[in-house]
């Protein structure tokens, strides 16, 4: 059983990423192609989704930092949703919440998406 | 999960608990296993069990990436003491050396603003953890002990025995 997958949804313009499992130094080079295959389809506007996510490590939360820049840079933006308190914890001790927007369900970083037109 | 005690109402002799495992970032998830299968098991409740776990995994996934520099067949040492006051890992390896005083906790401020990620795994350990303490003796050998309190009596697998 693979310890980490991660599924793409299109809505629209926007492409949702559910996580699920563990994202750690192992796993997370799988969720860094997933978003280098998004920027590479010309794809910024970004939700990705952590209901299904058990864990999360640094190495998991560098991914984020890797891309963020860039995204940003191409009109879009990443947003966060649906994070456990486990996983939200280690956002915050990193102050990741001044940086991300992170939601509690997916349909409402969706709808942020619709409504600013520039992000 | 019940703990079993000594019938006597003494407290318990210290307990010791070890893994030998290969340098392979695949590794991660077993070191988790078993780090937090015996935190849970001395009494630690799931948020503090969380927090030994990251520790741990951090830890380990720098010495996988830094000490042996991916070479995935060198051994990490890892050992569990707990006695009466705290929970204590102790991580050694044989790898490169590194000066841990070189390692600065990052200015979360300028950290933010830069966008740059390092030194993010030392910042945690340093933070969920109440004690670290890095012996590097580099061609030799590197241990990082870090250690958590059972601050809560009700965490100590022997509290029930003092009443």
């Amino acid at each position: 059983m693979p310890g980490f997958e991660v599924a793409r949804v299109e809505n629209g313009d926007i492409a949702v990423l559910r996580l699920k499992g563990y994202l750690d130094a192992h796993t997370a080079p799988d969720l860094e192609s997933a978003l280098q295959k998004l920027i590479d389809d010309k794809r910024v506007k970004i939700v990705v989704n952590f209901k299904d996510l058990t864990y999360i490590s640094s190495a998991g939360l560098g991914v984020f930092m890797g891309f963020i820049e860039e995204v940003r840079g191409g009109g879009g933006d990443i947003k966060l949703t649906d994070m456990n308190q486990k996983i939200y914890r280690v956002f915050d001790l990193l102050g990741f919440p001044t940086l991300f927007e992170i939601s509690n369900e997916e349909n409402l970083a969706v709808n942020n998406f619709s409504k600013s037109k520039s992000r | 999960m019940m703990i079993k005690e000594g019938g006597d109402g003494l407290p318990q002799a210290k307990r010791k608990y070890q893994l030998r495992i290969p340098s392979q970032t695949d590794n991660l998830e077993i070191i988790r296993e078993f780090v937090s299968r015996v935190a849970r098991k001395v009494g630690f409740k799931d948020d503090d069990v969380g927090k030994i776990e990251l520790a741990v995994d951090e830890a380990c996934a720098n010495v996988i990436e830094h000490a042996y520099q991916k070479d995935d067949k060198q051994p990490i040492d890892i050992v569990l003491q707990i006695d009466y006051q705290k929970f204590t890992v102790i991580i050694t390896d044989r790898g490169h050396g590194f000066d841990p005083k070189r390692i600065k906790t990052p200015d979360m401020k300028e950290y933010l603003a830069q966008m740059r990620v390092g030194g993010l795994g030392i910042y945690l350990m340093r933070t969920l953890m109440d004690e670290i303490d890095f012996d590097v003796k580099p061609g030799n050998r590197n241990q990082v002990k870090m250690s958590k309190y059972f601050l809560d009596k009700k965490n100590h697998p022997d509290a029930k025995a003092v009443r």
